[in-house]
């Protein structure tokens, strides 16, 4: 650790409206900053859903004014298969970048976590200005794909080799549109690397005095962890995308294969190989699955322990497991490329430990129910989105023992069953996590509590709206029912479209409940009611021992010392039955503290 | 009503400070913590020092990519067209290896300097004298691009010649990147301002980037 005042209040608290809201080094503004951009994001990618969901249950239907998103894709409002697979791509793309990693990590993660290690900011707060405007203008980048030449790339947000380097000729937005995909991702990519570099360097360095390694609270940990996986994964994605845009650009050929044809033309590239974007892609996109979940498994954990006023059965096993999930996220990306023609030995290696990460998942989600059993569990939005998270994860993490094994998998990689797996285990759960996130820490940010009725009430037809929407997928998937079509014209497929328009009237239904949070959050902001104090829910961590909102400097000038594990709850203190982190007042404990 | 009398906050004694155990910065806390500010000053390092290893993590695995694909990719088809690399890339080699002696031998002048002891004369002098040799390398590498274009061979003649100019131009705006740390730290110490961990993160660099570099040449010379 450091001399907090010596290494991060090397800014001095801005005073122009452009340095205080818009090109901030304030990690606070930065994390509200990245918070906006996701919530953006995540309802473009929702309205992009429901676009794709009325066309899938009502094939001719026009859906009204889509004819104004692109007058080719969809003329008179009813798309084109090409334009629902470019709907598709940016609906998968801007889920995946730009809101299941910027909220959970890169929102929560700035704002949150040099408060809880007790530091004045990140020690790089240039890089850390530049790692959400270089993310800013890559969301631009992407967007722009939509007026921008033929449209956005159909490519699916994997964008497969080789249609994603031989140009337009592969069908629209296949030109441009790749490019400005990879543009974006690479761009994204710088953004996520800066951030890395400040999540680490403020977690090994910037930690105040007292401040152990394993009195850093779950969510520290949890954002350690995944800054750690993104550094390795995005560092590797980056090349990549630059190889595709050399492919577009440059004429170079690292992905097409020789004698290619395509529409009658044959591509003058010659010799790349398509499996090559496979392997680069995935060692990416396996570990990114758990940089979106593993922050949300260190923030439902860190609320729920608040609520149940007890520490979880293991705090050092929660830690060891989100470490154990990030290594072998690394050794199992192989699974996604079951049906790439791999030798099978080779899918044998990745089975293997495919299993083997069940273990810490597993682990996770036992300690977490186990310590829940024969707690009073304070049941608030943030505690049920708490439980929603586990649930979502627990219920789509069981169909991944399936696809863990090739031989099933290969049967299922094309289907709705793996549609259905990864919308609940990485989709649906990380999207509870920042739920979950918002209503726990939504009075510290503001001052405001947000109303816990319509929190509920968001919650509920959030979770069985989700159940609705993604259970039926597995049964898809089990009945054959392939991915990526536009419509079901076969006679084994016409059966299912019922199923398919239950899922959408769900999807509907649940997207409008979003509304629900939309408003609660914008209400809450400016009328909601005012938190009583500035640690409302009686918790122990750093954050909920300063101002509320916190100051400039996050502790008012002073640098606090920790006395305590960051879960010391169930005891008989001053303040109650807690202790905070920060007090040093000596409390019976039933363990050794760390 | 009963009224409950609680104890006076008190500090336990077992949680005084204690040589090297202040639970704050660095791997070297995972033991207990005692909250003893004084040890966390002189036992962590400063953020730049933990930083540049980061960096350095991130462009190995970006050059691990790359060099992937390289293999990846000539094992997997029949298209690939070998050369021989432009002689100068050995002498840039020479030039690369000597900054990073003459950027160590700043390196303890800068530092001698800054500690007080012996007097040194222009400490700056061996920065500039690595800046003109990382300029050079620089200049020796577009000579080699400008070689190849002679003999026909650019960015997609062939997948031999796409991955020489991804790898060099890659290298070399990293190297350009060093260059920038190095007119940064001089400015700095011609300002007074500069401080240690900012040299030795410089000096780190620019070493990885040497010795990224033999690699480079190694993977070069036995793929192409």
């Amino acid at each position: 650790m450091h001399d907090v005042a010596a290494h991060a209040a090397h800014h001095a608290p801005p005073t122009s409206f452009i340095r205080k809201h818009v090109f901030s080094l304030d990690h606070k503004v930065i994390g509200k900053q990245y918070y906006a951009l996701a919530l953006v994001a995540a309802f473009v990618g929702m309205f992009l859903s429901w676009f794709m969901r009325i066309h899938l249950a009502w094939n001719d239907t026009a859906i009204p004014g889509l004819q104004l998103l692109s007058k080719t894709g969809a003329p008179g409002g009813v798309m084109t298969p090409e334009y629902y697979l470019q709907l598709m791509t940016m609906h998968g793309t801007i889920m995946v970048f730009f809101v299941l990693t910027t909220a959970p990590f890169a929102a929560f993660g700035n704002y949150f976590l040099p408060i809880q290690v007790g530091a004045e900011d990140m020690p790089f707060p240039h890089f850390n200005m530049m790692s959400f405007w270089v993310t800013f203008v890559a969301f631009l980048v992407l967007m722009s794909s939509f007026i921008l030449g033929d449209g956005p790339t159909l490519g699916g947000w994997t964008q497969y080799a080789p249609l994603n380097a031989v140009g337009s000729v592969a069908g629209p937005g296949q030109g441009l549109g790749v490019v400005l995909w990879a543009t974006s991702i690479g761009l994204f990519c710088v953004g996520q690397l800066l951030g890395s570099l400040n999540f680490i360097t403020t977690t090994l360095d910037l930690r105040v005095k007292g401040m152990s390694l394993m009195r850093l609270p779950l969510t520290a940990w949890a954002w350690f962890i995944t800054s750690c996986m993104g550094l390795t994964a995005f560092a590797v994605l980056m090349p990549a995308c630059i190889l595709v845009i050399l492919d577009h650009v440059a004429g170079t050929s690292f992905f097409v294969a020789s004698n290619l044809v395509i529409n009658d033309q044959v591509q003058p590239h010659s010799g790349g190989s398509t499996l090559l974007w496979q392997h680069l892609f995935w060692f990416f996109g396996h570990p990114e699955v758990y940089i979106a979940i593993v922050p949300g498994l260190g923030i439902v954990s860190h609320i729920l322990i608040t609520n149940m006023r007890k520490p979880m059965l293991s705090h050092r096993t929660l830690i060891y497991s989100m470490g154990a999930l990030a290594v072998l996220s690394y050794m199992v990306y192989g699974h996604h490329m079951f049906v790439s023609g791999m030798n099978p030995f080779s899918s044998l290696a990745f089975s293997f430990p495919t299993l083997v990460i069940t273990i810490p998942s597993t682990i996770v989600v036992l300690v977490q129910v186990f310590s829940l059993y024969g707690s009073k569990l304070r049941i608030n939005s943030a505690s049920l989105f708490s439980l929603g998270f586990i649930s979502m994860f627990v219920a789509g993490g069981v169909s991944g023992f399936f696809l863990a094994q090739p031989s099933i998998d290969i049967m299922l990689h094309a289907t709705y069953f793996v549609v259905g797996h990864f919308h609940m285990v990485m989709g649906v759960a990380a999207m509870f996590g920042i739920f979950a996130g918002t209503y726990f820490w939504f009075p510290k940010m503001t001052g405001r509590m947000m109303n816990e009725t319509l929190g509920k009430a968001h919650f509920w037809l959030s979770f069985v709206g989700a159940y609705c929407i993604f259970m039926p997928f597995h049964y898809l998937g089990l009945a054959g029912n392939v991915r990526r079509y536009s419509s079901f014209v076969d006679d084994f497929l016409q059966p299912l479209i019922p199923v398919h328009r239950f899922i959408t009237v769900a999807a509907l239904l649940t997207g409008a409940a979003q509304l629900i949070f939309l408003y609660n959050l914008i209400h809450s902001r400016f009328w909601g009611k005012l938190a009583p104090n500035d640690n409302p829910w009686e918790a122990t961590s750093l954050e909920w021992s300063t101002a509320t909102p916190p100051p400039f400097d996050n502790f008012g000038g002073k640098h606090p010392v920790v006395y305590h594990d960051p879960y010391q709850y169930g005891v008989q203190s001053s303040v109650g039955d807690y202790v905070m982190q920060t007090s040093p007042e000596q409390v019976k404990t039933e363990s050794d503290e760390q | 009503m009963a009224t409950t009398v609680h104890e006076p906050p008190q500090i336990d004694p077992r949680r005084l400070p204690r040589q090297r155990q202040s639970g704050n910065g660095d791997w070297g806390n995972l033991r207990p913590s005692d909250g003893n500010v004084r040890v966390a000053l002189e036992y962590s390092p400063p953020p730049s020092s933990t930083a540049i290893w980061v960096v350095l993590f991130a462009v190995t695995m970006m050059f691990a990519a790359f060099s992937s694909a390289l293999i990846v990719r000539k094992g997997s088809s029949l298209d690939w067209q070998g050369f021989a690399l432009p002689s100068i890339l050995y002498f840039n080699t020479l030039v690369l290896i000597v900054s990073s002696l003459t950027l160590e031998v700043a390196r303890r002048r800068v530092t001698t300097f800054m500690g007080g002891g012996i007097q040194v004369e222009n400490p700056t002098r061996w920065l500039y004298v690595t800046l003109f040799l990382g300029l050079l390398f620089v200049a020796g590498q577009y000579v080699a691009w400008s070689q190849l274009r002679a003999e026909g061979l650019y960015l997609a003649t062939n997948p031999s010649s796409s991955f020489f100019y991804l790898l060099t131009v890659t290298h070399a705006l990293h190297v350009l990147g060093g260059l920038g740390g190095l007119l940064y730290v001089i400015r700095k110490l011609n300002r007074s301002a500069l401080r240690r961990n900012q040299l030795v993160a410089t000096a780190r660099y620019w070493h990885f980037m040497g010795l990224l570099w033999v690699y480079l040449l190694l993977l070069l010379w036995m793929k192409l």
